[in-house]
């Protein structure tokens, strides 16, 4: 019996790292408390958490707390739980540790529909953001996403197994694709559009504001909703597609769902927050290590720690250059591509697929 | 009863096979042979509801095409040629995947120690524990045989009996293994269940086999009895080498004697 399992209160069998899982979900949840209050403590006006708690502020601070930080914290853990859920959830998808929304293209097919919004949603596009109201980005976002997604798995699977090199490939080429159209609406912007395209491209938390946690949480919320009941096949189809569905797997409904799933929650990501990168590879990856593969403990797990990870890499992007601040996706592609990196050093073989 | 009739997969223009038809009945093992190429697979694939087919596949009388997944999984269960993981999972954990469809017909309390259990038929005794990605091709094979056992573990679930379908089940194993594993689809037949094996030895064939089906060049050549099926003329001409069919001293078991690879 192994300490991990004592702790838990449970005889584990040789090989079952379910009581261990269960144990790290519960220290992530501690984790995600401690960061989120500190999160909302840090920053370049100093305020303690313990103040506001016993509302002995001033109303000064009462409004950095409430209208700057919560909406920010909140943003900050809505966002990193979706991209590690995605990263997770296409990853399972492709069968392949490397897929992630930002290298595969998918990020930039949701970017191409934010740009969209944001430069023809005056003119060409107006008619949808009457309809759409303050979904009309996010839900840009999702379509550009998942139109993104849908060519890239039809690119790189055939019969039901991912060339690896074809993903990664078509992904680059996709992602290029969508930069070019990008980069013609960009021409086009007005000069307000402009900064606004500029400030949303670093990707940032900065503009945290209550209307953008109503416009996106409801679609990373259901996304997030959508994952515990997706951890039964993305297990199975580690198999493979035949073997998934040799198990009682609806394998074709089963993709179409996760394709959805990751397209809505990156789509909605990247409409609030610009493209912050890394997070969907590294959280998942550093998780398997933990706990293992089984993806119903790998999908809540990377979900807390996707959270808790942004909400550390925001508190490092506003002190580290205070009282001016970094864009989160630095701080992000900082620490994410050296790890991407050392993935790759440590499993060479995995383009040989 | 599994009950094929007049059977043809294509892919893209190519007929793969064609007109095939046969019955294999629970309680028997039915082995598929035939030299490579022959559609031994395909047919297995269609069997499995992997590949888009014309004709007919019943399984327990129903058309397995009008069955859900989670219908079909609970009749059958499926071992692949080869099997790799691009994620670390323990032997346990894809062991336990067999449990996933939640109708293996074991006891409520004994599920748990299914796995355990399963890896003990396929003499994997204490690698529960271990990765699957460190383990030699012969026993990742023996890993993949005891999740399939695990889902279908009753051979006779509600009186209504379940199938194991088997690719190459033997090929990367000692033979040992090959003796263990065979042990275990007879086992099954004898309790009431039905096993169809794709096999390359044709001596493990007469030994474990109650039917034999040939596959050549995408059609049935012959199905029988091994004593009827495995005779000179036909399975040389089929196997395109000259092969000579001996029995066994005391009884009437044939087996197989290579010759030449001309004929």
């Amino acid at each position: 019996m192994t300490g991990w399992s004592v702790l838990a209160g449970r005889e584990a069998g040789e090989g079952d790292r379910s009581a261990r899982a269960r144990l790290a979900i519960a220290a992530l949840c501690g984790l995600l408390v401690l960061v989120a209050l500190f999160s909302l403590t840090a920053g370049a006006s100093d305020v303690s958490v313990l103040s506001v708690l016993g509302g002995t502020v001033s109303e000064r601070d009462r409004i950095i707390v409430y209208d700057i930080r919560l909406p920010r914290v909140l943003l900050g853990i809505l966002i990193g739980a979706a991209l590690a859920i995605s990263g997770a959830v296409m990853q399972g998808l492709f069968r392949n540790p490397l897929a992630d929304p930002g290298l595969v293209g998918v990020s930039a097919g949701a970017g191409l529909g934010a740009i969209t919004m944001i430069v023809l949603g005056g003119t060409v596009m107006g008619p949808f953001v009457a309809l759409a109201g303050i979904y009309a980005l996010p839900l840009a976002a999702f379509i550009g996403g998942l139109i993104t997604t849908m060519l890239l798995y039809r690119i790189a699977t055939r019969r039901g197994q991912t060339s690896v090199a074809t993903m990664l490939l078509a992904g680059i080429a996709l992602g290029a694709m969508a930069g070019a159209f990008s980069g013609v609406l960009v021409y086009l912007a007005d000069d307000r559009q402009l900064r606004d395209l500029t400030f949303w491209g670093l990707g940032s938390l900065a503009g945290a504001t209550w209307t953008k946690i109503t416009a996106a949480g409801p679609i990373i919320a259901l996304s997030l909703a959508a994952a515990p009941f997706m951890a039964r096949a993305l297990n199975a189809l580690a198999l493979g597609e035949a073997s998934a569905a040799h198990l009682g797997i609806p394998v074709q409904r089963f993709k179409n769902v996760a394709i959805v799933t990751v397209a809505a929650a990156t789509g909605a990501s990247v409409a609030v927050s610009g493209g912050i990168g890394f997070v969907g590879i590294v959280v998942p990856h550093l998780l398997r290590l933990l706990i293992g593969p089984d993806h119903r403990y790998l999908l809540p797990a990377s979900a807390l720690l996707g959270a808790s990870l942004l909400l550390l890499a925001d508190a490092v992007s506003r002190t580290i250059v205070a009282p001016t601040e970094l864009p989160i996706g630095i701080v992000t592609a900082a620490v994410g591509a050296p790890f991407f990196l050392w993935i790759l050093l440590r499993r060479r073989g995995i383009l040989d697929l | 009863m599994i009950e094929v009739r007049n059977l043809s997969v294509s892919i893209g223009r190519k007929r793969i096979i064609s007109g095939i038809s046969f019955d294999a009945a629970a309680g028997n093992v039915t082995a598929i042979v035939g030299p490579n190429g022959s559609g031994k697979t395909t047919l297995l694939k269609a069997l499995s509801g992997d590949l888009p087919y014309e004709g007919e596949v019943h399984i327990n009388g129903a058309e397995i095409s009008s069955l859900k997944p989670w219908q079909t999984a609970s009749l059958r269960a499926v071992l692949p040629q080869a099997t790799t993981l691009s994620f670390p999972f323990t032997v346990r954990e894809i062991v336990s995947l067999g449990l996933s469809n939640g109708r293996t017909g074991a006891l409520a309390g004994e599920e748990g120690r299914l796995p355990e259990r399963a890896l003990a038929r396929v003499d994997l005794d204490g690698f529960a524990g271990r990765l699957y990605q460190e383990l030699s091709g012969g026993e990742q094979q023996r890993v993949q045989l005891a999740r399939v056992l695990c889902q279908v573990w009753s051979p006779v679930l509600a009186g209504v009996p379940r199938y194991l379908f088997l690719d190459e089940p033997v090929s990367s194993l000692d033979i040992k293994h090959q003796l263990i594993i065979m042990d275990i689809a007879r086992d099954f037949a004898a309790r009431g269940g039905g096993v169809i094996a794709i096999l390359h030895d044709l001596n493990l064939t007469a030994m474990f086999a109650d039917r034999v089906l040939v596959m050549h060049r995408g059609r049935m050549a012959a199905a029988g009895s091994p004593a009827e099926v495995l005779e000179d003329g036909l399975i040389s001409r089929v196997f395109e080498c000259r092969l000579r069919v001996g029995a066994v001293p005391p009884g009437t078991m044939p087996f197989v004697l290579p010759q030449s690879a001309g004929i």
